[in-house]
């Protein structure tokens, strides 16, 4: 009985170590946001405000000198929602394929698509821009919108297909006894029943298009299309010394994806927990 | 496992070969279409002398430019620190995530604390998740300076980031924190698949905590590891966001990876053919490590393959 008790004692150190060490280094970046560049400095360093100083986020909200925060957050969004959409019905349609039809070349599709995976960025950027050019898609959202999809939806594919599988398919075939078309059975009766899936699958694909950085490096230019990875790489080398208006955008801009992923934390997980190996 | 069985009552009469095309044309007019041409073009740059993005004739030089390549020192140190930075990365990950995953899977109080905080790192993105660990290690103000000093463990501020190999494994801190809770996640979802009857037996035969680990929990979660561990590994050999945002290969080289090395020579040297190349002997070298990750999946109780 000894034994057990220092066993659980040991189990909710360990979660409570856990639990700081990945809470830490996002915790710190809030409070420094909100310090004063001398308190950021001094040593010892203060890790409380000592004034609550909002000043870094008044100036991203409302400066014209940053414009491009302002509007990379814009752009970010944009490609973002447009990447999910487009990449979850794209997926929604190949996955059911997948998971459902045998048909000729079946695996050689899907390893096509698996191997599209190991493919680096940097082997298709050059052709990329180039191509992006010629059809006037250079500093476009429209652009990053077409290149972010193919990466993502490989993404999307895979989840869904093995989330799929763990679907009885009897649900269907008693949805086509009672008249249903393929695809009718599969609006009302497959997705309402996959939506852990749908939902880990949505986030994985909203977190690739918000996180994702070399193609828009490469492909933007100016406000019209610079994405928030972008604008905090440009702030990270040019206020190197001004941790706090660094830390104070990276805030604003880990927002959206914390959020979501806070608040479907528990989908996702689910979603993958029958999606990676079970299927 | 859930063979699609012709049904008396299948809706659709087309051929299952008609109707998977059908659906599976957008996916592969998405994807393949916009890689599939840059890819041949690459590969085409990769065998001519191309210096300019506007060139229109370039000549054709056959393997030079992976000679070129394959003989520069730059390009086996960097090789030498991609390889360094994968596997020490790769392990630490997978070793961190099981616990985590272990954590995730256990009777605690609490439990959605743990998995709000587990989740954060995973949903900040890459490029913040660099500035911010920029900061932590920074030589003036960095909170890591400031936490080891106020405990007593330093007496002066230290340059993390400034010796070259101390800054790649200040990287790859930077990295595992970034990365750990997808891995988590991915072997948690091996673990819940685990079914609990297993471990019932395992009480009634006797076997302690540290025997059921290691033969009935690591075993049954072998497949889960396989391609966790392959994904991870692609992964970590493509790295290029964090060390753009962190280090941008410095200092001395120290941080250049070979995504890094092949970035400087086709944009900052504005060479496009040894760029090419380049960037095609990452992608032999990760249809390598993916031949592993293929044969892993199969192995595995994928029925996808």
């Amino acid at each position: 009985v000894k034994r057990r008790v220092w066993a659980r004692i040991g189990l909710y150190l360990a979660a409570a170590l856990t639990v700081v060490v990945m809470l830490a280094p996002f915790a710190w970046m809030v409070i420094a946001s909100f310090q004063t560049q001398a308190e950021l400095v001094a040593r010892p360093l203060p890790w409380w405000p000592q004034q609550f100083y909002p000043n870094r986020y008044i100036s991203l909200f409302a400066d014209p000198k940053n414009d491009v925060f302002r509007s990379a957050l814009r752009n970010s969004t944009i490609v973002a929602l447009a990447v999910v959409v487009v990449s979850m019905i794209v997926g929604i349609l190949g996955a059911y394929a997948f998971a459902r039809l045998r048909f000729r070349f079946r695996r050689v599709v899907l390893m096509a698509f698996l191997f599209t995976y190991m493919l680096p960025q940097i082997a298709l950027l050059i052709p990329l821009y180039l191509i992006l050019s010629r059809l006037s898609l250079l500093d476009t959202v429209t652009g990053l919108i077409v290149v972010d999809c193919s990466l993502v939806v490989p993404f999307v594919l895979w989840i869904l297909s093995n989330y799929f599988l763990t679907i009885p398919s009897e649900l269907e075939e008693s949805a086509w006894i009672d008249g249903a078309s393929r695809l009718g059975a599969l609006l009302r009766v497959v997705l309402p029943s996959a939506r852990p899936g749908l939902f880990a699958a949505g986030m994985f694909a909203f977190l690739l298009a918000w996180d994702e950085f070399m193609y828009a490096l490469i492909f933007t230019s100016s406000t019209a299309s610079k994405t928030i990875p972008v604008a905090i790489a440009e702030f990270s080398g040019r206020y190197s010394t001004d941790f706090g208006l660094v830390a104070a955008g990276g805030v604003i801009a880990a927002l959206p994806p914390v959020i979501l992923a806070i608040v479907f934390q528990r989908n996702v997980v689910s979603g993958l927990v029958s999606g990676a190996v079970k299927a | 496992m859930s063979q699609p069985v012709r049904m008396r009552h299948m809706p659709v009469r087309r051929s299952p070969g008609l109707t998977a095309l059908g659906l599976l044309t957008p996916a592969i007019l998405v994807v393949f279409g916009i890689i599939v041409y840059p890819m041949i073009r690459t590969a085409v740059y990769s065998v001519t002398d191309v210096t300019s993005a506007m060139q229109t004739s370039a000549p054709f030089v056959g393997v030079a430019n992976y000679a070129t390549a394959l003989a520069g020192a730059k390009f086996w140190s960097s090789m030498g620190r991609t390889l360094y930075f994968t596997i020490v990365s790769t392990s630490l990950e997978l070793v961190l995530g099981l616990g985590i995953a272990g954590l995730l899977n256990a009777k605690i109080k609490g439990q959605w604390l743990l998995r709000t905080a587990v989740v954060i790192p995973w949903a900040v993105p890459t490029i913040v998740s660099g500035a911010l660990w920029k900061g932590i290690f920074n030589a003036q103000y960095g909170s890591l300076n400031a936490a080891l000093t106020q405990l007593g463990l330093i007496d002066s501020y230290k340059v993390w980031l400034g010796s070259p190999f101390l800054a790649l494994n200040m990287v790859i801190v930077a990295d595992v924190w970034k990365t750990v809770p997808v891995v988590a996640f991915m072997l948690l979802a091996g673990l819940t698949s685990i079914p609990h009857e297993v471990y019932e037996a395992a009480t009634i035969d006797r076997a302690g905590p540290f025997r059921t680990l290691w033969s009935i929990t690591l075993p049954l979660l072998l497949p889960s590891i396989s391609i966790v561990l392959v994904l991870r590994i692609i992964e970590a050999f493509k790295v290029f966001d964090v060390i753009y945002a962190m280090t941008r290969g410095g200092p001395a080289n120290g941080t250049m990876t070979i995504a890094y090395y092949t970035y400087t020579t086709a944009f900052s040297d504005q060479n496009y053919g040894i760029g090419s190349a380049l960037a095609y002997l990452i992608v032999i070298v990760i249809a390598i490590l993916s031949a592993v990750y293929l044969r892993a999946l199969r192995r595995s109780e994928m029925s996808l393959l």
